[in-house]
Formats: structure tokens, C-alpha cells, sequence
């Protein structure tokens, strides 16, 4: 027997489904038209109306909106609801100085809280677990947006947030957590700290775990499964469409049910932006059907995955996205962060005259993302004392983590020793196991 | 007297000390004195060599980083005390040292000792002044 959070909508025949999705899309591009500026001036360029989408298929008429086109409506521009109706903001990380702000009415925070509650439901959670939420709280949406969804659902959540290694197990130990919310890295950072702390994974009440906001893969699956003990599953979300609980694994592991009632995803060629064929590899686009405060029509998430329409062993009926292989843009994520190489380019450019030439390394260091910054000593950088080379180091490493909000390692190192390819410098070294 | 000191940034890694020798032994460049300044990463190369300009060019070419910098080098007694004295007028006069480091000359059986301070004017005029030998650009180059 499946357990469902919201069986009506979770098992919906196609058919209906997509007569809803109908429905909800005609309302999100009329309130677009008339709310947002914004969408009015592409609709009207691209020579749209509101009326001249007839079917879901229409929805290849509509223009799309990239991370850009929030930054350019900084910061609330695209907000299609009156302040005085937000009542959350959060923003994500941004690519050169200004972030992308994200804002909820009362609406949106009942439809996130509703999708994260399916999501945990969908992993196998029920109103009697402990759930440790590892996410981070703040700005970030992983943190607030699992921790309502708890609440919805009934289980006790505890608010623990990122950092400090040992005092999470000490409480996940202590009380009794059953299902543990984090980044996978952390989540195998957190198995290596049980182990120095000589607690078993049979210790732990854990049965569950909920992991995303950062790539990873079936080995990284397997090992977490094999040293936590517990069912690994993964969570898809974006702040720009809602934050966590766009889309969530169920234990049979045949991809991330994405909530259709909310959403309608396409599957495009990054290059030609046109439809790929079903079951084929592309980019994710989203359109988000019920959000009021910060509709999105068409979003292009970078995200390249393969979307699979048939119904699931769980039974519910809802498309299944595969683990985001990879990004049709250069984003790194880095312990969670979104990380752009330009905005690296940008801090460094503010250091001296001429860029230097510069080397972005990840790699993992136990369990965890690793950045290293390699600048070449041009003439202009150069000073005969060490001090003064220290100086440059840390200068430029604080430039880059003001900038980034995480930590760096910056290696100077001589001209000309870092590769260069054709026309284009090679600027990303990203040794992490796939 | 000022003389002139090149000084090369090298990566802490193999090879890139002997890359910097080669390019000087291929120009016919005669190494003076040298002293290696390093942290865990990195390190700068500093070296009087008898045909400044022409290293300092080479080098560049070659794409290795290096600026030129003006010392001064002394000669003092080979005895108790020698560095000493010298020290001491810098300290009188308040000249901070930023580095230093010691060389031998076959030449002499006087200590050399090179010095790159904050005030390289104020240091010249005052070493001078207590009567403090210093070394002229083709006395060092010629050593």
C-alpha cells in the first residue's frame, strides 16, 4: 500500500492532469499579461495573446525567461502581486554582484509547503518522524522550505541547519532523527564524523535520506546507502521556480516525480531551444502553473536531464525527471553554492590592471567540495617580498569569498603555467568523481 | 652605491629553480650571489649576477615573472662585530632592513653582505658617512 500526501493530484489519469495544466497555464500566462510588465513586452514582441493558447502544446508559442531577465527586474520587477501580498523573500546566489530575488505571497508559502510535504511523504516519511533538516536556513531556500513542509506534514522537525559535525550526530542520536535533509557530500562528511566519534550507523534511528541542491551520482548514492544505512533519495528544486519540492525521488529510484499539478516541464535543445523528442536528453524548462507572487513561464533551468512520461511502480502518474547529469551553462555547485566562473573574473579584475590568467580547480577533500584558485604572477602583481605576495593572496582570496560567500584556497603561481587552449583559456579544473 | 638585483618568482615545485639556471647559463650570465625567500607555495629567487639587464630581459622572454630592484651591497671586516657595525648605523638612523643575506668573494677576505632596505638614499648617505665601505656596481658585477 503507497502512502500519498495528496492521492487525488498524485495518482491523477494523464488526461485530467493535463486538463488541469491547461487550465492553471492559461490563468499563470493572463495573469503574466496584465501583472508584469515584463512578460506584457515579451508577449507582445514575440506577437502573443493570451488567447492564442488553446493547448499545452501552444506553450512553445511563449517566450522563455532566463536567470537574466530576473536580474534585469532587480529586484522585485517580475513580482506579480503588490508588496504589501509578499510575505517571504528569499534570493539565490547571483553571477556578477547583484543575486536574483525570489518573493512568496501566503498562497505560494501553503503551495511550497503542500509539494515539500508530498516530497517527504513520496520518500517514504510520516507525521511520526524526527526530521533533521541539515539544510541551510536563511536566504538559501533548502532550509525554510524542507522545515515548512515538515510542519505540514506533521513530523517533528528540528531546525538544526548546516555546520558543526558532531553535534549533529550527538542529536541525531540523542533524538532519534529518522530521516536526515542535506547535501549528499554532507551527508557522507557526517558518516566519516560518526566514525571518528565511534557511533554505528545502527546507533541512528535513521531509515531515510532526503539530498540535493548539489550533483552527484549512483556510486555516491550507493556508499551513502552503504555507511548511513539508510534509503538515499534525491530532491529537485530552484528558488526561481519555488525552492525544494519541484520534484522528488520515491523509493523505487526511477527518477524525480515532478508535482505536475504545479508545474509544466518541456525538455529542450539548449542550442536550438526546440523540443526534444521524448525520452531524449536536454534542458529542463519549467512553468510554474499556480504561483501567484513570482509567476514563471518557460524558465530555463540549465539543467539537463530526461524527462519519462510513463506511470511509476508508486503509482503515481506524475513525469519522472532523471538525476540532473549536467549544466548547459559553465555553473559550478560547491558545497551547495551556486558558483559562476565569471564571478570569479570579476572579483580578480577589481584586484589589479590587467586580468590575470587564472585556474579554477574543485576538487573533493574527504567529503567535501574543495576550491582552489590558481593566479598567474604577471608584472604588474609582482613584488620582490614575500609579505607583499601574501598580501596579493589574501587580498584576492577575500575579493573572491566576499563575492562567493564560501571559502577558497588561492595558489599564486608562475606565468604561463597554466594551460591554455585555443583562443580560449581552459578556466575550470573540476576533479570531482562524476 | 646602488647595485641592481633580480628577482624571480618561482613556483615551489620541481625543475623550476633549474629553469630560471639554465636560461642564465645559456646567456653566459655569472651568478654573484643568491638568496631564495619561500613559503609553502611559492618563493622568490633573488640574484646579483654580473649582467643585470641582459637577465632580467632573457627571463621575461622566457615568461617567467622578474623585476629588478635596487640593494646595496656592503663590505665589512670578516671578523666579530662587522655585521654589527653596520647594523647599527641603519638602526641609528632608523632604516628598516627588509631583507639581507651574506655572500663570499674570492677576491677579498672581507665579509659581503647584500641589503635591501626601505630608504635606499638615506641608508647610502648615511653607511657612507661613518665611513662603512660600499661596493660599486663593477666591483660586484666583476667579483
Amino acid at each position: 500500500m503507497e502512502n500519498y500526501w495528496n492521492q487525488k493530484y498524485e495518482v491523477m489519469e494523464r488526461e485530467e492532469l493535463e486538463a488541469l495544466q491547461l487550465e492553471r497555464l492559461q490563468k499563470t500566462v493572463e495573469r503574466c499579461y496584465h501583472d508584469v510588465p515584463h512578460y506584457r513586452k515579451k508577449f507582445q514582441e514575440a506577437g502573443i495573446d493570451p488567447s492564442d493558447i488553446q493547448s499545452l502544446s501552444d506553450i512553445t508559442k511563449l517566450p522563455f525567461t532566463v536567470k537574466t531577465d530576473l536580474r534585469d527586474n532587480y529586484p522585485y520587477g517580475m513580482f506579480a502581486v503588490p508588496m504589501s501580498d509578499i510575505v517571504r523573500i528569499h534570493s539565490s546566489s547571483g553571477t556578477t554582484g547583484k543575486p536574483t530575488v525570489v518573493g512568496y505571497n501566503r498562497h505560494d508559502l501553503n503551495v511550497w509547503s503542500e509539494l515539500m510535504a508530498r516530497s517527504l511523504v513520496c520518500a517514504g516519511a510520516e507525521k511520526n518522524d524526527v526530521i533533521h533538516n541539515a539544510y541551510g536556513y536563511g536566504l538559501f531556500t533548502g532550509g525554510l522550505g524542507v522545515h515548512y513542509g515538515s510542519e505540514k506534514l506533521g513530523a517533528s522537525v528540528i531546525p538544526i541547519s548546516g555546520g558543526n559535525s558532531e553535534k549533529q550526530v550527538m542529536i541525531m542520536q540523542d533524538y532519534g532523527s529518522t530521516v536526515l535533509c542535506c547535501t549528499p557530500s554532507y551527508a557522507l562528511n557526517l558518516a566519516e564524523v560518526m566514525k571518528e566519534m565511534n557511533v554505528a550507523p545502527t546507533d541512528l534511528k535513521l531509515k531515510v535520506g532526503i539530498f540535493g541542491a548539489e550533483p552527484w551520482s549512483d556510486e555516491m548514492r550507493n556508499q551513502i546507502e552503504k555507511v548511513l544505512g539508510i534509503k538515499a533519495l534525491d530532491i529537485y528544486g530552484l528558488s526561481e521556480i519555488i525552492g525544494p519540492g519541484v520534484g522528488m525521488e520515491c523509493p523505487y529510484k526511477k527518477g524525480l516525480h515532478i508535482w505536475e499539478d504545479h508545474f509544466l516541464i518541456e525538455i529542450v535543445d539548449p542550442d536550438t531551444l526546440e523540443p526534444m523528442p521524448e525520452g531524449e536528453k536536454g534542458e529542463l524548462v519549467i512553468t510554474s502553473l499556480t504561483k501567484e507572487a513570482l509567476p514563471m513561464i518557460r524558465y530555463r533551468t540549465r539543467d539537463i536531464t530526461t524527462a519519462h512520461y510513463e506511470k511509476c511502480e508508486c503509482g503515481r502518474t506524475h513525469v519522472r525527471i532523471e538525476r540532473v547529469s549536467g549544466r548547459s551553462d559553465d555553473m559550478l555547485i560547491i558545497r551547495g553554492v551556486n558558483v559562476f566562473p565569471s564571478q570569479i573574473e570579476s572579483a580578480l579584475l577589481n584586484i589589479g590592471q590587467v586580468e590575470p590568467h587564472y585556474l579554477i580547480i574543485v576538487s573533493r577533500e574527504g567529503n567535501l567540495d574543495a576550491l582552489e584558485i590558481q593566479v598567474e604572477v604577471n608584472q604588474e602583481l609582482f613584488t620582490d617580498d614575500v609579505k607583499g605576495l601574501e598580501t596579493l593572496e589574501k587580498k584576492i582570496k577575500h575579493a573572491i569569498e566576499s563575492t562567493l560567500g564560501i571559502s577558497v584556497k588561492v595558489r599564486l603561481v608562475e606565468p604561463k603555467s597554466l594551460e591554455r587552449s585555443m583562443g580560449k583559456a581552459k578556466r575550470v579544473l573540476d576533479l570531482r568523481k562524476k | 652605491m646602488k647595485i641592481i638585483q633580480i628577482s624571480v618568482f618561482i613556483e615551489n615545485k620541481p625543475g623550476r629553480l633549474s629553469a630560471v639556471t639554465d636560461i642564465l647559463a645559456e646567456n653566459d650570465v655569472n651568478i654573484r650571489a643568491l638568496s631564495i625567500a619561500d613559503t609553502s607555495d611559492f618563493g622568490i629567487l633573488r640574484l646579483i649576477v654580473d649582467k643585470p639587464e641582459l637577465a632580467y630581459e632573457r627571463l621575461k622572454e622566457k615568461g617567467l615573472t622578474a623585476s629588478m630592484t635596487n640593494v646595496l651591497s656592503v663590505r665589512m671586516p670578516d671578523q666579530p662585530g662587522g655585521l654589527a657595525n653596520v647594523l647599527r648605523v641603519l638602526n641609528e638612523n632608523e632604516i628598516n632592513v627588509e631583507y639581507m643575506y651574506a655572500f663570499v668573494s674570492k677576491a677579498t677576505d672581507d665579509a659581503l653582505v647584500v641589503f635591501k632596505v626601505e630608504n635606499i638614499e638615506d641608508a647610502e648617505v648615511k653607511l657612507k658617512g661613518t665611513g662603512i665601505n660600499l661596493l660599486t656596481k663593477d666591483e660586484v658585477y666583476k667579483l
